[in-house]
């Protein structure tokens, strides 16, 4: 799940080298372990640009165009956030990734109950379009595309960018957004689901549809493998969960009559990296070719751009250590390098301090001067797909593609991703797996530095981000205000529009917008799917 | 024979991370406990029902925003007004060090944050039920 495990005689001298995903790595590679593997060039390599992409999306790779840094932003009120924005874009970064509160996510006001304590905790809180007005006000939203990690009411989350664009100035055809809206891996690894998984799927595939019909720059599924690693999966099991959930989305739409060709080059991923860099480079180069085969054979699909995995690959918080949490910026360091010899077309990072709480903005801008310096100093613009040709890499590559089909066919054999995920499957077998991995690392046979092996007792300080509770109070006294100061005829007209196209199992989007416009709340259109689609029942089984 | 010891493994809140939740769960499981795993988003009145009707001897809970100490308090509030004081409680996930001494206040005294062995947790429980 993490680092590779490593077996040793007693001069400390390494016998087996065991990767997380399973695979066995030898001494010493050469020609004929290419040939063992069935290595052929033209099929499993070819050229960078071209099927299967196991090289790269493009001919000249970072030469043309460097990777685009996302890191994730947002917390407090809509005003604190807008300034961390401000403060990233002028540092140089290039893109938004706009965190959530837990609230929001969870589709509840500031003024909620359950929404005691956590208003602006992790994330921004939004309840109303007035929100996304001072988000992201002063942003050129033609320029900077924003990731939102928003998915249980990503509908919601996308309807409103659409509203603050327009109320702004920008148009919902230039716009670019990047909604997570991956509602099968909340349920597997983050946890943040409402609706029961059938209506939630049929979310995904109405902002889907919505996006191919009137959005034309957005982005509306970011799948993730990211978290199902976060929750214990292996890399390849990462890979493997991700493309057959995008392929229950893309099932979803394609039930609606629209051929994958229009519609699955706007899908993107989100997958993580930590742990042993060999292993991370074959995954991704590995996992472009799965991908693009997988889309071509399966979905027909022909036009080569729509079978790139395109996608923001991150530095991840489960490699990162509480324990003398510094040596994170240097695990960081080597995560990006991953990335970046992996060929990311989009990263971020994690900050050091991620393993306690979110960043302060020292830790945020550290972690973006990390990767500016990977593209700057370092040379990882120079040449595209930098380790293509060694013989390790290429027969790890091969390996890691059989571990993925392998472990895809797996789950198909099973009754497939959603039935997995619906009956706990999927979460039952990663959290056995954490727990394996906890154990190996407790006894030793697994090693973190710090951690168990040369740990010190002396505890380091990290400056970190601090709660304000006022914030909380801030925005409770605003939605009191906005609840009042709102024309109420169109707000409440707007929510019974809603009510009615969900029930008749209509696009939902339209009178989302109409909805957002009106100065509704997330809360409030997320009540109305609550009472249309239930809630789902999570299976408590671990 | 001696009843198994109970614990209930609860994620209060709305946060849904819950690998370590499930990771000690299994751990206490292994140690020949009974778990009870409530899922994600309960809030802290209906872990305290569940505690109450699953006659458990020890509830965990598993914190990872910065809300303990509110959520303990509650907890240790409600479980008195239930006359269910008796029960020992656990918590684990990002609990800063500063915020030991106020738990203990609160009467809490198993602190285990992320990174703790899991044994420590399993003697923790053995020692504050053992003689049950």
């Amino acid at each position: 799940m993490d680092v590779a495990r490593y077996v040793k005689d007693d001069k400390d001298v390494i016998q087996d080298v065991i990767l997380s995903s399973g695979i066995h790595v030898k001494p010493r590679y050469g020609p004929e372990d290419l040939d063992a593997v069935g290595f052929d060039y033209q099929t499993d390599l070819g050229e960078p640009g071209q099927y299967p992409f196991t090289r790269n999306l493009f001919p000249q790779g970072y030469r043309t165009r460097e990777w685009t840094t996302r890191q994730y932003t947002g917390f407090g009120t809509p005003r604190e956030t807008n300034e961390r924005f401000k403060l990233m874009i002028s540092h140089g970064q290039t893109g938004l990734n706009v965190a959530f509160d837990l609230p929001t996510q969870m589709g509840l006001d500031s003024d909620h109950p359950m929404a005691e304590g956590e208003v602006g905790r992790v994330g921004m809180a939004v309840d109303s379009l007035r929100d996304f007005e001072v988000a992201f006000d002063g942003i050129d939203l033609h320029r900077v595309g924003a990731g939102l990690t928003i998915n249980a009411v990503a509908a919601i989350m996308l309807a409103m960018y659409q509203a603050v664009g327009e109320k702004l100035g920008f148009d919902r055809t230039r716009i670019s957004a990047t909604p997570q809206n991956d509602i099968l891996k909340e349920v597997v690894g983050r946890g943040a689901w409402i609706f029961p998984l059938d209506p939630a799927i049929r979310l995904i595939g109405d902002t889907i549809e919505y996006a191919i019909e009137s959005m034309p720059r957005t982005n509306p599924v970011s799948v993730c493998g990211y978290h199902i690693r976060e929750s214990g999966a292996t890399p390849a099991q990462e890979m493997a969960y991700a493309f057959l959930i995008a392929n229950a989305y893309i099932d979803e739409v394609v039930r609606r009559g629209y051929e994958p060709d229009r519609f699955v080059g706007r899908f993107s991923f989100n997958f993580n990296i930590f742990g042993n860099l060999w292993e991370q480079v074959a995954k991704f180069r590995a996992g472009r070719k799965v991908w693009a085969r997988n889309l071509r054979e399966k979905y027909g699909v022909e036009n080569p751009r729509n079978l790139w995995l395109r996608g923001l690959f991150a530095g991840g918080g489960s490699g990162l250590t509480k324990a003398e949490p510094e040596n994170n910026i240097i695990r960081g360091a080597y995560f990006a390098l991953a990335a970046a010899l992996s060929g990311a077309q989009t990263t971020a990072l994690c900050s050091f301090d991620e393993a306690f709480t979110i960043p302060t903005p020292r830790a945020a801008l550290l972690s973006l001067r990390t990767c500016q310096i990977l593209m700057e100093e370092v040379g990882m613009r120079d040449t595209v797909d930098p380790l293509a040709g060694s013989y390790f890499v290429e027969t790890l590559t091969k390996q890691m593609e059989d571990k993925i089909c392998e472990e895809m066919a797996a789950i198909e054999d099973r009754g497939g991703i959603v039935e997995c995920i619906r009956d706990g499957t999927v979460q039952q077998k990663l959290a056995r797996q954490a727990y394996e991995f906890e154990r190996e690392l407790e006894a030793g046979r697994l090693v973190k530095v710090g951690v168990n092996k040369y740990a010190s007792e002396e505890e380091q300080e990290v400056e970190l981000h601090e709660y304000n509770e006022a914030w909380a109070e801030e925005k409770v006294r605003e939605l009191s205000d906005l609840k009042r100061s709102r024309p109420a005829r169109p707000a409440a007209d707007a929510l019974r529009a809603l009510e009615g196209v969900a029930r008749r199992e209509e696009n939902v989007m339209p009178a989302l917008v109409a909805c957002c416009k009106a100065y509704c709340t997330v809360g409030e259109m997320a009540d109305v799917f609550r009472q249309v689609f239930g809630t789902f029942q999570e299976p408590r089984i671990f | 024979m001696a009843r198994k010891i109970k614990v209930l493994v609860a994620k209060p809140g709305l946060d849904g991370h819950d690998r370590g939740a499930k990771v000690v769960a299994h751990a206490i499981r292994d140690a020949g406990m009974e778990v009870v795993y409530t899922g994600l988003h309960q809030s802290v009145e209906a872990i305290v029902q569940a505690a109450v009707q699953e006659d458990v001897d020890v509830i965990g809970l598993s914190i990872m925003t910065g809300g303990h100490l509110p959520i303990c308090r509650k907890l240790v509030r409600l479980l008195r007004e239930q006359g269910a004081q008796d029960k020992v409680i656990l918590v684990g996930g990002v609990i800063p060090r500063r915020d030991f001494e106020p738990l203990r206040e609160l009467g809490i005294e198993g602190i285990f944050p992320g990174g703790t062995p899991l044994e420590e947790t399993v003697a923790f429980i053995r020692e504050k039920c053992g003689d049950r």
